[in-house]
């Protein structure tokens, strides 16, 4: 066999190794319903987990606690899903700066015990215009 | 006055730009159809060189017109009006040029006519056939921002859209259509930065440079000249080698120096995408000089080379399509474009592959088998390593594309990234790094040499010595600081410093030859170096502000949790790991004072860039300021001084982590966004940012008024300070009290002590027309605030409110980042020995094109023609 041939053979195994691990690797988004199954099946890899944070009338997010005077490191929400069910989700880590204006909201994690304990917050701002359907509304050649 | 003439203007040079490019393309395309290369037909040619020059006088003109309508603030345009604003320094407005999509796409297109007016001057047998490519792909980039409206189809997105025509139902607009708002939303303050006014040149620099050994590969398919295009193209690849590797590398020092991840590289999928064309480049660079040295790997250079510029199309079909959605927190705004950035994908994809199948039997190769003693061997495993790489991270950065793919062709998935990144891509890329610190010193040795057993054994036996030995003393002085090195990690030391080692060695050597030889040795040091320094800086960092109160709050998990953040109350000092650190106030930027003014001594006017000094503002000898003068400020950035107090040594070093209010279009959107200050030493740096502070946007909980009634000389305790009533006076005029002759004001002067120094506090009580006027006094370092009540003139004694706030705060997250000046320094080096290896082959290309027999194409090329056609 030409040693080009090995060289071959030897990429395109590492080129399935790192398929494989990548299809390993990858998170998936899923509901609190799913996340807390997995982890009553002992499944404790980290998923994505989409959702809402519940509001008042007067637009006040329920149901934060951050307390920086006594622990900086603990932040807790309330986080409603695509299914509407609602989870207490814990934090450790400061409050985002900007969590209380995000509409939405991914969070990775896994559940433990009751509350689901995150470790990476991804918030999505509203931005008054930039929302807007941006695709009618390019100039164009009179 | 709504000015619609630059717009139209403007929007009327995109037109002609596009059509130009159209002409070019098509004429470039029949002036080297039939033809051999090196000649062209004569009228087709000409028009194509008229069309290309049109074309980049068209793209001036865009250029000029979008920066005037930013420099000039006019607002009416909506690219003005969001990305720029009255305040905003000249320097940021050319941030502005390119924050927006179609301003970065025209940068892209700008560099392209630079190139291919480059190409045209320098590269003359190869212009026709190249320049058709070219002038192919500055066609999809001007349609892109052509915002022209076609049978329904939108086809790009103008930059020079009037904000009217841009929020047509927004209440302002429809009352009145020529409405001209005063001041634009600003440039969002992340990018406030002087990085970001070269970063995104160099990056896109970068982008267009993959185009020429491109457009030198496809003309060599198409004109049936497999092998000469790799020499003019190869110090063009190198150049793009050297740009896009510095591009990526400023990306992630901003990253380091603006954002608080608490690193230089996140795996973003927006860095992701170009961290992927430039591995390939590199290994495609590699598969050139082999085709140089030893005419082999030519296919492997013709794969190479298109995949790299495929993949810049790719990443910009990732960062602008809105495909990545969640998955990226810096991708551009959806403008819509997915479609047309399809077809431009895909008409490249097919058109090169095809190409490239069409011709693979014709591409010559060498039936030379290669022994374990060829380096040339050894250099094709690098570049196969480096495509390996760079695989892994398209595979995963693509799972957004599986998803939108498959939610397309009605599969529903539920695919994310990996939870944690840095883990899934370290498992493969620090392979990557090992292999390529390892084959760069092999190799490097063994191209300079001719290589048995015995010559090889011979010059790998001083760095292999050096190496193991440097190794075993990193590992011991790692053992002596209680840091656990994994094996993992001493193989990745191992290989880098014998990469590092065996380049130096080879370079010693070659510099006695002749310095230009050495590029490669020397981007070798600088790529070991960079691993050297990310194996430092990534493995071992270290957050030293850990909260070490012991007060836990969370009382649900026993198992460790994070406590990486720690909390400061303003000028009290706390242990951090080293450390005693205090923070003591908040700062401002005041332009043309060398350092920072503390808030404290400014008084706040209704204009927020305006302030009124409320004593002298001295630094250094010199007095910037007088009590009551005006001076500018800078409001969007306040500045946390941190105080850090070595404590065994007692040196002292001061931090100003920032943060900014962004108040985005008026509404305070997006709240508080941290950067953080950097302490550099020569072998570690301090990183800390604020990760929390009490929100300023909420009033503060003021205590209820405690009254007070004193005479002067009396003391108390305000909020547990001792304080003395000094004197009673008559007020200064210094506070911005706007007095009037006839009004009486007079001030109680207090002295408070407090941890660090004394205060003086003057609460006014003003009286006017007979009416009675207070103006309280805080000091924000003590949470106190006074005012002055009232006067009983009879019996000599005045009352005072005091009411108490919760002290000032920061939650302060610290890390140190052992030897990331490796990681600096080695980019630099690389950069260098990159610029080294392109003067030396552009030498060589220039010295080639001149000989005799393969010069001036108008002349020779018949004789040449017939050789090569045939």
């Amino acid at each position: 066999m030409k040693k080009s041939h090995i060289l071959a053979i030897a990429v395109i195994a590492l080129a399935i190794g790192i398929i494989m691990s990548a299809a390993g690797d990858a998170s998936v988004y899923v509901s609190f319903r799913e996340a807390r199954d997995r982890a009553a099946q002992g499944n404790m890899t980290k998923v994505h987990v989409v959702g809402r944070l519940p509001r008042d009338g007067q637009k006040q997010i329920l149901g934060l606690e951050y307390n920086p005077t006594l622990d900086p490191n603990y932040f807790a929400f309330t986080l409603v899903d695509t299914n509407r069910i609602a989870q207490r989700v814990v934090y450790f880590n400061p409050k985002p700066q900007d969590f209380d204006k995000s509409e939405q909201v991914v969070i990775t994690g896994s559940m433990r015990n009751d509350v689901f304990v995150a470790d990476k917050i991804l918030l999505k701002c509203p931005s008054k215009y930039v929302e807007k359907d941006i695709r009618g509304a390019t100039a164009s050649v009179n | 006055m709504l000015n619609t003439f630059i717009g139209d203007l403007g929007h009327f040079s995109v037109i002609v730009a596009f059509v130009a490019a159209t002409v070019a393309a098509y004429s470039y395309y029949m002036a080297a159809r039939n033809q051999p290369l090196g000649e062209a037909d004569a009228a087709w040619l000409r028009l194509a060189r008229g069309s290309f020059l049109v074309h980049g006088a068209a793209v001036l003109s865009i250029v000029t017109c979008l920066f005037t309508i930013i420099y000039t603030h006019r607002y009416e345009y909506y690219y003005a009006w969001s990305h720029s604003s009255n305040h905003l320094p000249v320097y940021y407005m050319i941030s502005c040029f390119w924050e927006g999509q179609e301003g970065s796409f025209l940068l892209w297109i700008f560099w392209q006519v630079c190139l291919g007016l480059a190409i045209m001057r320098f590269n003359k047998r190869w212009e026709a056939p190249v320049m058709a490519i070219f002038a192919g792909v500055q066609l999809f980039l001007t349609s892109m921002i052509l915002g022209v409206v076609l049978l329904n189809v939108k086809i790009g997105s103008s930059p020079f859209i009037l904000l009217r025509d841009f929020l047509t139902d927004a209440p302002f607009i429809q009352s009145n259509p020529n409405f001209i708002p005063k001041d634009g939303t600003g440039l969002n303050p992340l990018l406030q930065n002087y990085w970001m006014v070269i970063h995104p040149p160099t990056l896109f620099l970068g982008f267009a440079l993959t185009l020429v050994p491109f457009a030198f590969a496809i003309a060599g398919l198409w004109k049936g000249e497999f092998s000469k295009w790799v020499k003019p193209a190869l110090p063009w690849a190198l150049f793009g080698g050297l740009v896009l590797g510095i591009g990526i590398m400023m990306g992630a020092y901003w990253a380091y120096e603006t954002l608080n991840f608490g690193g230089y590289w996140n795996w973003d999928p927006v860095e992701n995408a170009v961290y992927i064309p430039w591995l390939v480049l590199v290994a495609a660079i590699h598969g050139m000089v082999l085709w140089q040295r030893s005419k082999t790997a030519l296919r492997t250079s013709f794969v190479l080379v298109i995949t790299t510029f495929l993949l810049v199309l790719y990443a910009t079909f990732l960062t602008r399509s809105g495909v990545l959605g969640n998955a990226s927190v810096h991708s551009f705004t959806d403008l819509g474009l997915s479609g047309q950035l399809i077809i431009y994908l895909a008409a490249f994809v097919v058109l090169a592959i095809g190409l490239l199948i069409w011709r693979w039997k014709e591409i010559p190769v060498s039936d030379k088998e290669l022994t374990t003693y060829n380096p040339e061997l050894w250099v094709f495993v690098g570049a196969t390593v480096l495509c390996l790489g760079a695989f892994q991270v398209l595979v995963t950065t693509s799972i957004p594309v599986y998803n939108a793919f498959l939610g397309f062709i009605g599969i529903k998935s539920n695919l994310a990234l990996p939870a944690d990144q840095i883990a899934h891509y370290t498992k493969i890329q620090l392979w990557m790094g090992v292999f390529v610190a390892l084959l760069a010193g092999v190799a490097q040795i063994m191209w300079w040499q001719k290589n048995d057993k015995a010559s090889l054994a011979n010059s790998l036996t001083v760095p292999g010595i050096l190496t193991l030995l440097g190794a075993a003393l990193v590992i011991l002085l790692v053992q002596y600081n209680k840091l656990h090195m994994s094996a993992v990690y001493i193989v990745l030391l191992t290989t880098a410093l014998f990469g590092v080692l065996a380049n130096l060695s080879m370079v010693l050597t070659l510099v006695k030859r002749k310095v230009s030889l050495s590029g490669g040795g020397v981007a070798h040091i600088g790529i070991a170096l960079m691993l050297l320094g990310i194996l430092a800086s990534a493995g071992y960092s270290n957050i030293i502000s850990k909260n070490s109160s012991g007060l836990v709050y969370s009382k649900e998990f026993s198992e460790d949790i994070n406590q990486d953040n720690v909390l400061l109350w303003r000028n009290e000092s706390a242990p951090m790991d080293g450390y005693d650190v205090t923070y003591s106030g908040q700062y401002f930027d005041v332009p043309g004072l060398p350092e920072y003014v503390n808030k404290e001594l400014l008084f706040h006017t209704d204009d927020e860039y305006k302030a009124l000094a409320r004593a002298d503002i001295k630094q250094g000898n010199k007095v910037y300021y007088k009590a009551g003068d005006t001076l500018e400020v800078r409001p969007e950035n306040t500045y946390y001084r941190v105080e850090y107090k070595d404590k065994k040594t007692g040196k002292a070093f001061t931090l100003f982590p920032r943060a900014q209010a962004n108040e985005e279009m008026g509404g305070g959107e997006n709240g508080l966004l941290a950067s953080p200050d950097i302490k550099k030493f020569w072998n570690h740096d301090i990183y800390s940012h604020i990760s929390a502070t009490p929100d300023p946007r909420k009033e503060k909980d003021w205590s209820e008024v405690k009254e007070h009634v004193l005479s002067v000389g009396d003391t108390i305790f305000l909020n547990d300070y001792f304080a003395v009533l000094r004197a009673v006076e008559p007020a200064q005029e210094t506070a911005g009290l706007g007095l009037k002759p006839g009004d009486l004001a007079i001030q109680g002067d207090f002295i408070v002590s407090g941890e660090k120094k004394s205060y003086h506090v003057h609460p006014v009580f003003v009286v006017r027309n007979r009416l009675i006027g207070r103006v309280a006094d805080e000091v924000e370092d003590l949470g106190l605030r006074v005012a002055f009540l009232n006067v009983d003139p009879t019996s000599k004694k005045f009352t005072f409110g005091v009411s108490t706030t919760q002290k000032d705060y920061i939650i302060l997250k610290a890390v140190e980042k052992p030897f990331i000046n490796l990681l600096w320094s080695g980019t630099l080096l690389m950069g260098l020995g990159f610029g080294m290896a392109m003067v030396k082959r552009r030498r060589e290309a220039s010295v080639s094109s001149q000989a005799p027999g393969t010069a001036v194409p108008l002349k020779t090329r018949s004789s040449k023609a017939s050789r090569q056609v045939a």
